[in-house]
């Protein structure tokens, strides 16, 4: 019994030690805080909202009191980070960070996407898709497969030292400069393109072609060159001379554009409503306070007129106001007349058809 | 119009990697700062430049010669000097009879400033002073903010912003637990900004998780805020949009409550019954002779017509 005893007795004590040894480990790394800290553990961070007890702020004091704000807090960190799942990587315990929580501005803003090239705009509307060609093709002169472009292409031309003169082509023409020069004028085009793209892209203004080379060119062609060559001085050709007989150029006014006959019905609803709004806010609009006013006076004057007419019963006659109300009464009497001379043109069916004798 | 607009066409491979690298990007680069003196800088703040130089050390560039500028004045310089060294922080530094030992922290937002803060230097303990082991050169250190003025009062709402922008380090997906040294303490209390930088001992404690000891390893600032130039809040909040394909995709039918369980919604087709395999028995089952009997009345009635 006695050893039973002591061996429970042993386990109480044994048990309560382990408690108290916890509570000890524990304790060291226990920070106590009113408020509880924010962390962003994808940026270490941790916030301290507390208030700080600002009394013993002199000196060495100071520096003591930071430095155990700093090692609380950063236990409390320290604490937060141990949490995270770990991994082992090369003999190295790492800890997965979260994503940064606390928003911060970007450097530069996000990517805008390529806004589409006149072609890429071309190509959509025409359902016109990119098919992928593959990059080798065969080429049977060199018996092997071969990019399709680019340095040591199949079928290059380049390379040629003999080029037929076609038939119609002048004979003393060098065919291959001639073919030197059309790349490089394609070259330099598509430059142009880009620029041009480019410019549509920035929403500046958009140059005008000008005019492209190309190999013969038309009369409408020369025409264009010479209007161009005529406003490219610094005033805009605004002092150029016309030749005698000279026609303005085509296609360099403004030219009309019509809604097609059938096509955006919604685009077409709200013009007509547009424009009945608009037709409507022509329509003069009730002023109350002008009205009110208006109003205002009038009763004023009525009131003002019945006064004087009992005035002027009491007093006796008074010929100028009397000579007032027949001149207003010229007027009723005017419209009358307007009205009845609108009767006889009722009872004239005959004058009527007369005038207009065509559209029956 | 910026460099990432496609006019410059690039003519080599290696001038191409240069733009790309620094076009606008979906995840961006860390940011680096450019560290720069004024025209007048004392000893403390050449030393202070230096010093904040070692702290943000792989991701900065230290401007040797003095750069005759005003920040608050005029901030085209610097915005030159970003996009010349693609650096989106600026540290300017700068020493007058009216503000002494003057520092300005900064950054901008697509080459244009977004945010500044004067801060003075009253008191500075430089990292050379203090004799101590310091941290290896680019260790990403731990950020402290203590005192609510942090929280309470708007300019110092955007100074924490803007430390936590400059000396944040890059972001990384996962870190090594030992490898956790630097701390950087700021506090702010009386109208003041104490900068304190430890190293942090690790301690055994007997759990996992060690006991934290600290060791000053400098450099140390006390500092005072001067004036600010805040960004509005337009070019704020413009500046924190993110773009549409950096957010999480919505994940439809699953939910997760208060535990951490997660809840999925599944959508049954409607069961077909009259395919359910039932009881088999003898009285249920189709008679064979009355399909027969089906089959016969359509020929007879063929005979008849």
């Amino acid at each position: 019994m006695s050893n039973m005893a002591t061996a429970s007795c042993n386990v109480d004590e044994l048990l309560a030690q382990a408690e108290r040894d916890e509570a000890e480990k524990l304790r060291s790394i226990a920070v106590d805080k009113e408020l509880e800290l924010e962390f962003d553990l994808g940026n270490l961070l941790a916030c301290d909202k507390n208030r700080l007890e600002t009394r013993d702020f002199t000196g060495e004091e100071k520096h003591d009191f930071l430095r155990s704000l700093a090692r609380d807090n950063t236990q409390l960190l320290i604490n937060e980070l141990w949490k995270l799942p770990t991994e082992r990587i090369q003999e190295a315990v790492v800890a997965k960070l979260p994503e940064p929580t606390t928003p911060l501005p970007r450097e530069k803003p996000p990517p805008r996407p390529r806004p589409p090239t006149k072609w890429e705009q071309f190509a959509k509307l025409k359902g016109i898709q990119k098919k992928k060609k593959t990059n080798l093709v065969w080429d049977e002169t060199a018996k092997e497969w071969r990019r399709r472009w680019g340095y040591k292409r199949a079928k290059d031309n380049t390379n040629e030292w003999l080029i037929e003169v076609p038939q119609t082509a002048d004979p003393n023409e060098d065919q291959f400069v001639k073919r030197i020069t059309a790349k490089k004028e394609r070259v330099a085009k598509n430059e142009l393109n880009r620029l041009r793209n480019i410019a549509r892209a920035q929403k500046l203004k958009v140059p005008g072609m000008g005019l492209t080379p190309v190999s013969r060119q038309s009369k409408d062609d020369l025409v264009r060159a010479a209007s161009v060559a005529r406003t490219s001085t610094a005033s805009v050709g605004k002092f150029q001379e016309r030749l005698p007989k000279e026609k303005p150029a085509k296609g360099t006014g403004k030219r009309r554009k019509f809604q097609p006959v059938i096509g955006d019905f919604s685009a077409e609803k709200d013009k007509q409503l547009e424009l009945l709004k608009m037709m409507e806010s022509k329509r003069p609009k009730l002023n109350v306070t002008k009205a009110v006013n208006k109003q205002m006076r009038e009763d004023d004057r009525e009131e003002a007129a019945a006064r004087n007419s009992k005035r002027g019963k009491q007093a006796g006659r008074k010929g100028r106001r009397d000579n007032a109300a027949p001149g207003k009464g010229k007027g009723k009497m005017g419209a009358r007349g307007k009205k009845a001379g609108g009767k006889p043109q009722r009872g004239k069916p005959s004058g009527g058809k007369k005038s207009k004798p065509g559209k029956r | 119009m910026t460099q990432s607009d496609g006019i410059i066409k690039p003519k080599t491979k290696r001038s191409k990697r240069f733009l790309q690298s620094r076009a606008p990007k979906l995840t961006e680069n860390g940011k680096s700062a450019m560290i720069m003196k004024g025209g007048n800088a004392n000893q403390t703040v050449s030393q202070a430049l230096k010093d904040i130089y070692s702290l943000k050390k792989p991701n900065a560039v230290l401007y040797k010669k003095k750069n005759i500028t005003r920040p608050f004045e005029d901030s085209t310089s610097l915005e030159f000097f970003s996009k010349k060294t693609d650096c989106s922080l600026f540290l300017f530094g700068s020493h007058n009879k009216k503000r002494p030992n003057n520092l300005i922290f900064g950054r901008l937002f697509d080459f244009h400033v977004l945010d500044m803060i004067e801060l003075g230097i009253e008191k500075y303990v430089s990292l050379s002073e203090i004799k101590m082991t310091k941290c290896p050169e680019g260790t990403k250190p731990m950020l402290v903010f203590a005192g609510e003025a942090f929280d309470m009062d708007n300019e110092y709402k955007r100074l924490k912003s803007l430390l936590i922008d400059f000396f944040r380090g890059p972001s990384v997906p996962a870190v090594r637990l030992a490898g956790l040294e630097h701390v950087l303490h700021f506090t702010a209390v009386n109208g003041k900004i104490f900068m304190r930088s430890y190293r942090c001992l690790l301690k055994k404690s007997g759990c996992r998780t060690p006991r934290i000891e600290l060791e000053e390893i400098g450099p140390s600032f006390d500092f005072v805020l001067r004036r600010t130039h805040l960004a509005s809040d337009d070019l704020y909040k413009l500046s924190h949009k993110q773009p549409k394909a950096l957010k999480p995709k919505k994940k439809k039918n699953v939910s997760h409550d208060a535990f951490g369980t997660k809840f999925g919604r599944v959508h049954m087709q409607k069961q077909d019954l009259s395919k359910l395999q039932t009881r088999k028995m003898k009285g249920l089952r189709k008679r064979k002779r009355e399909v027969v009997d089906d089959g016969e009345s359509p020929k007879v009635a063929k005979v008849d017509s």
